[in-house]
């Protein structure tokens, strides 16, 4: 019965299996082993910390398939397949062995009461979802996704591995009815149908055993072409998984110690990790789908960023492997200005939103940030940058004023705020530069000094002493530069007294929390205002003196969200306020960002005119049904929505307000109303 | 020392700049003051004609082809030559590209000494006292011109023009300059003409702006009459060029050009900051918006509350009728 | 080929710059030093030469300010040598006597070119490339934006600005002074990383200058123009307006 028992002409089956079996695991493996050595020409990096934690990312990422299921119409289609590759392995291991040892008996699905119905019934499942997947990758076409040969080849080739083990369990069920008792329906279909040809019927063993072979043969080619197509994502990826970053997104990884050059570029500056991000991308496009500037028309793409470092890899890597012949080929062609353009990198927001929907964990934003590293370090840095960058050299601020002139905001106000650096304080307030030195801020600015005097919290302010903390010049490649400031500012900090840190800028509580590790100890907990806010509310120490009639939609920062998973605290502000909260499609992790983070703000526009972040998420917010304010929590955002409003001409239909100005509405502290003085 | 007030000419392509028009008028009126002579100092090839224009009372001229465009060391030759034996008490320069080369350079070789960025000249006292802007006009300072033969190099515009071309019948000099003057280091090569097609605002000194007031694209003719009757451009905030109507390049701002003209007329333009950013440091800002509360109002020098489109043609006609006015 | 730069630095105006006790000059507890800006360019455009024609720049500074970091940062962008003129005065002296300290210094020395910013915001008295150039009786041309070699490095034809946009070309013989305008590409960037390594083991030498007579200019009085507080608002009708704006245009000669 076993088809590799029979002869082939004159030479039995079983060895023409082992020729093909052999020739296929052979050729799988040298291929696997390049593709290792290749990975090997990567830096060395240490991620085999905290294995329970690894394992867990594999079971939630690859066994429970979570953010394929982010996008349900082919999430849903997905699991089927991946669940039934994991079937088939199963029956598919049974069915070679029983080939490859005919004498042997070796238990296999085929005859199996509880095995067979498993794998019948998910080869339907699988053709079900191919073909919902096709339909989407050919019919529909979304965006990022790629219409390649490959992707049509491994098409074909899943399908046709389900046809054949259903036809060959057909076959089989009509040529030994004896294992009527087993239920396997989809089989036993096909067999009935089957049954009806009389020429059927009396061919079916013969039948059997091509389909057999037929499926075993397609098994052992798929094993073969696997690690040459981007199906190789299936080996890859439960170790892009098992090895992604645990560490908190907010701390972009330090630049490699003991290097000459910051950033990298050529391949072997990649970290090991960074170059399996491009065997583990399936090339499904949700980074690109996801991705802010991608979507305003600009040259960024994250898939393309990991599918540029692949080609480089495969084209340039076995040049490396072999020195001599790198060294007289004239070495590695440029990666940026080759495969890359530096408008690619430029053009990054550093959203997280491509790392956050990425299946497989791969981080587009590491390699993008160690890229522009390299950039800056030859100079290559567009002039507006350049300029906030030496002004934030200088200054200490992107806008090229004088550090002076940093606590002039402070002078609207009726009281002065405490000075952290010459007394104590229960709560830094660092404010960030937007909020101190931009016009548009500054009364937003003071009326959050005046609501927190009105709950008598015990804050203070840096004064003159508070500089930028780094956290986009560092997303900008000026690592140097963060350095210079983080060792200012942990200075300062550490000579002023005080127990918690808050901020009003999603971008300074970011790098505070994770990058400055001289503070995060555990003894300053570093707090964004709304969840300070959240707090004072829920503690009753601020009251709502009128409840807000408003209709409102919120836009989750991205560093406040994303970064950090604070979106519940503002949630909660707004509701004590009493408006009404609608969300936008595209909300919390998936919140469309203004496009001013990563040094945006600094730089030339590249993208079209009219399609630019902020636009179309200040259009999506004007779409929600009766909202008449976008609240935000980031002081960029208020810039980048202001303005996009006007742009779009959106200024009657919807207003932007920064959280603050709703609270201080509320809680009714205007700029006349001094509250009691505390009895000392 | 002489008390003779002396002015360098500047010409270009056959006509006296308007510097040395202003220069000779002040130096004219200084010369006056102190019962001395005027003399003006003119270098060129074919310039003689030029002398009849000068409203003074010696014109030292050097008309050699040598001099036919400015080379700094070729008119220094001259000038020093000119200041051998003469000892006025004031040489008038522009503070421009020629003459801030010249002031330098006498400067050094005949031991005078020298002031810069001169915005002022008087007489208190019997002193002469000039006034120079510095730090980028955030300061003054009155500076006492020594009693020697002192260069003083001033800014064009300083000093008002004569309204009517002056009648001149200066007694003319020549300068004794040798028959072959020694070798020159310095050569002229070529004039290199500014590129046609679209303008550069950065070097335009009158700039009509637009911002969102303008509404649409059709109005834009309006402001470009205007323009052409100041003799400038046409130049825009942001909004107005993320519309299309008018290309990058005359965008002014943060993420645009920055510019410092003579003129600078807003029109509809709110003053954010970041076009503020652009455009604060032109000599003369006239802002017109509908919003009595526009920020631009704090920063311009003039301003008035109505409506561009209204405002502009109307400008436009009063302009032209001045500018005819002024021609006749 | 050999190239020095001198560079000077200038009070930073986005400190602002207030007038001391005396009125008669700026108070120095007022100010923080920057490099002046078309001296940064002129040390790009001597940069831009070097690499050009594979010669060296050396940095020249007198000891005013923050000068070290200047210089440091010129190391960090490609200057060979660096040094700090020590004149032992004590307020910043005037273009003449920097003028006569640098042609102390660099008299004898065989520099093919000399490059200086053609102004800086505190000049006074006349421009310091221009001065220098006349104590050592150099050619100097000012408000230089391109400069080439030509006839095998004894030639600099240079682009020389003038308003309008318009420019002549000439041909300077070396040795010669330059005022630099603005350098052909604007300063590069020095990454910070790359300027914290230079000041680690960077070496700015010293010379000592013996300080002339210095010349200064007589300053009587310092003083701010009169601010006011927002525009002048003009009313009326339209046509009141309109005669309101040309009146002040006229007055201003802005009409043509």
């Amino acid at each position: 019965m076993i088809p590799t028992a029979a002869k082939l002409g004159p030479v039995p089956g079983w060895a023409i299996l082992w020729l093909v079996f052999l020739t296929a695991v052979g050729l799988f493996a040298w291929r696997v082993v390049f593709l290792i050595r290749l990975l090997r020409l990567g830096r060395p990096e240490k991620r085999w910390d905290r294995i329970p934690d690894r394992i867990k990312q594999v079971l939630i990422y690859v066994f429970g398939q979570r953010r394929l299921l982010d996008e349900p119409l082919v999430g849903i289609p997905h699991v089927l397949i991946f669940y039934g590759f994991l079937v088939f392995l199963m029956a598919t291991t049974g069915m070679l062995l029983q080939g490859l040892f005919p004498g042997v008996r070796i238990p296999g699905v085929e005859g199996n009461r509880y095995l067979a119905p498993v794998v019948d019934i998910f080869a339907v499942l699988v053709l079900g979802g191919l073909a919902v997947s096709s339909f989407r990758r050919f019919v529909i076409r979304p965006a990022g996704l790629q219409l390649t040969w490959d992707a049509t080849l491994v098409n074909l080739l899943i399908a046709s591995l389900m046809v054949t083990y259903l036809a060959a369990e057909g076959f089989r069920l009509v040529a030994w009815p004896g294992e009527s008792a087993l239920w396997v329906p989809f089989g036993r279909g096909l067999a009935d149908w089957f049954s009806r040809s009389e020429a059927l019927h009396a061919s079916a063993p013969a039948l059997y055993q091509g389909f057999w072979w037929a499926h075993v043969l397609i098994v052992l080619f798929f094993l073969a072409y696997l690690p040459y197509s981007k199906h190789m994502h299936l080996l890859a990826s439960p170790f892009s998984v098992f090895f992604s970053r645990l560490d908190a997104p907010g701390r972009l990884p330090a630049p490699a110690p003991q290097t000459e050059r910051m950033g990298a570029e050529r391949l072997e500056e990649f970290s090991w990790r960074q170059l399996l991000s491009a065997f583990a991308c399936a090339e499904c496009g949700r980074c690109e789908r996801a991705c802010p500037s991608h979507q305003s028309g600009e040259p960024c793409s994250p898939r393309e960023l990991v599918h540029n470092l692949k080609v480089q890899l495969l084209q340039f890597g076995p040049a490396l492997l072999e020195k001599a012949r790198a060294a007289a080929d004239g070495g590695e062609p440029a990666l940026i200005g080759g495969l890359i353009a530096p408008a690619e990198l430029w053009t990054c927001t550093t959203c997280l939103s491509c790392v956050e929907h990425c299946p497989v964990l791969n981080e587009h934003m590491s390699i993008m940030v160690d890229l522009r590293r390299r950039l800056v370090e030859r100079g290559e840095v567009d002039a507006r940058l350049e300029e906030a960058l030496r002004n934030l050299q200088r200054y200490g601020n992107s806008f090229g004023q004088s550090e002076r002139k940093r606590a002039v905001w402070t002078q609207g106000l009726d009281f002065k705020p405490k000075d952290a650096r010459k007394e104590p304080v229960e709560w830094l307030w660092y404010l960030g530069e937007y909020a101190c030195y931009h016009p548009a801020l500054q009364e937003t600015t003071r009326s959050l000094a005046r609501v927190l005097r009105a709950a008598e919290v015990d804050f203070g302010i840096l004064y003159e002493a508070e500089r930028n903390t780094g956290n986009d010049a560092r997303r900008a490649g000026e690592e140097g530069l963060f350095e210079l400031l983080r060792e200012k500012n942990t200075a300062t900090l550490q000579k002023a007294r005080f127990n918690n840190i808050f901020s009003t800028d999603p971008h300074v509580y970011n790098t505070l929390k994770n990058e400055y590790p001289e503070l995060n100890h555990g003894r300053h907990p570093i707090h964004h205002y709304t969840e300070l806010l959240a707090d004072l509310l829920e503690r009753g120490r601020l009251k709502v003196g009128h409840k807000l009639p408003y209709r409102v939609t919120y836009h989750d920062p991205c560093y406040l969200g994303r970064y950090n998973g604070v979106y519940e605290a503002p949630r909660k502000v707004l509701k004590a306020l009493g408006v009404e909260l609608k969300e936008m499609p595209r909300s919390r992790r998936d919140s469309f960002c203004c496009g001013g983070g990563g040094g945006r703000v600094w730089m030339e526009e590249i993208g079209e005119a009219h399609s630019r972040p902020s636009e179309n998420r200040v259009r999506e917010a004007a779409a929600v049904d009766g909202a008449e304010m976008l609240v935000v929590a980031c002081p960029k955002d208020y810039v980048m929505f202001a303005d996009a409003l006007k742009t779009t001409g959106l200024e009657g239909r919807i207003v932007v307000k920064d959280l603050t100005d709703l609270v201080a509405e509320a809680v009714r502290v205007k700029a006349a109303e001094v509250p009691q003085e505390k009895a000392a | 020392m002489g008390k003779d007030v002396w002015v360098v000419a500047e010409h270009f392509q056959g006509r006296l700049n308007d510097i040395t028009l202003e220069l000779v008028a002040k130096g004219r009126e200084l010369a006056q003051a102190t019962e001395a002579k005027l003399a003006v100092v003119l270098l060129g090839s074919k310039v003689k004609g030029l002398a009849s224009e000068l409203a003074a009372d010696v014109v030292y001229l050097a008309d050699r082809p040598e001099f036919r465009e400015f080379t700094p060391e070729a008119y220094m030759v001259a000038l020093e030559t000119a200041l051998k034996g003469a000892q006025p008490r004031i040489v008038l320069i522009g503070s421009t590209s020629v003459g801030l080369d010249l002031l330098s350079l006498l400067s050094a070789r005949t031991g005078c000494a020298c002031i810069d960025s001169c915005t002022r000249l008087e007489l208190r006292d019997g002193r002469l006292l000039a006034t120079s802007q510095i730090y980028g006009g955030k300061l003054f300072a009155d500076v006492a011109v020594p009693d020697a033969t002192t260069l003083i190099a001033v800014v064009p515009g300083s000093f008002p023009k004569p309204e009517s071309a002056a009648a001149g019948r200066p007694e003319v000099q020549e300068i004794p300059l040798p028959a072959t003057l020694p070798e020159l280091r310095i050569k002229f090569r070529k004039l290199i003409e500014p590129p046609a097609g679209d303008v550069d605002i950065t070097k335009v000194a009158v700039l009509v702006a637009v911002g969102r007031g303008i509404q649409n694209a059709d109005n834009l003719s309006l402001a470009e009459e205007l323009a052409e009757v100041l003799g400038g451009a046409v130049c825009a905030s942001r909004p107005v060029i993320d519309q299309g109507w008018l290309p990058l390049t005359r965008q002014v701002g943060k993420s645009g050009m920055t510019v410092k003209p003579k003129l600078y007329l807003a029109f509809g333009v709110s003053g954010a900051p970041e076009h503020w950013e652009g455009m604060k440091n032109s000599e003369l800002i006239v802002a017109v918006n509908t919003d009595p509360r526009a920020p631009i109002f704090g920063g311009a020098h003039y301003g008035a509350v109505a409506d561009a489109l209204e405002l502009i043609p109307v400008l436009t006609e009063a302009a032209r009728k001045a500018s005819l006015k002024k021609a006749s | 080929m050999n190239i020095a730069v001198l560079t000077k630095q200038v009070p930073d105006l986005v400190e602002g710059v207030e007038i001391d006790a005396s009125g008669k000059a700026i108070d120095p507890d007022s100010i923080r030093y920057i490099l002046s800006e078309s001296d940064d360019h002129a040390l790009e455009q001597g940069l831009l030469l070097k690499e050009r024609t594979n010669g060296r720049v050396e940095v020249f500074s007198l000891d005013t300010g923050e000068v070290r970091d200047t210089l440091c940062t010129a190391l960090a962008k490609g200057a060979d040598r660096v040094v700090l003129i020590r004149t032992g005065l004590e307020t910043p002296p005037s273009n003449h006597t920097v003028a006569k300290i640098f042609a102390t210094v660099l008299r004898g020395l065989s520099f093919d070119l000399i490059l200086a910013g053609v102004r800086a915001i505190d000049d006074l008295d006349g421009s310091l490339g221009g001065l220098l150039a006349g104590y050592l009786n150099l050619p100097y041309v000012g408000l230089v934006r391109k400069i080439e070699m030509a006839d095998g490095m004894s030639i600099a034809v240079v682009q020389k600005e003038y308003p309008g946009g318009y420019a002549a070309e000439l041909e300077v013989k070396l040795p010669a002074v330059l005022g630099i305008q603005a350098a052909e590409q604007p300063p590069r960037y020095v990454p910070v990383s790359r300027l914290r390594q230079v000041m680690k083991t960077a070496n700015v030498e010293e010379k000592e200058a013996p300080a002339p007579e210095p010349e200064s200019v007589a300053v009587e009085r310092m003083f701010k123009p009169e601010e006011g507080t927002g525009a002048t608002m003009f009313s009326g009708t339209p046509e009141e307006i309109a005669s309101q704006i040309v009146g002040l245009f006229s007055e201003r000669r802005l009409l043509r």
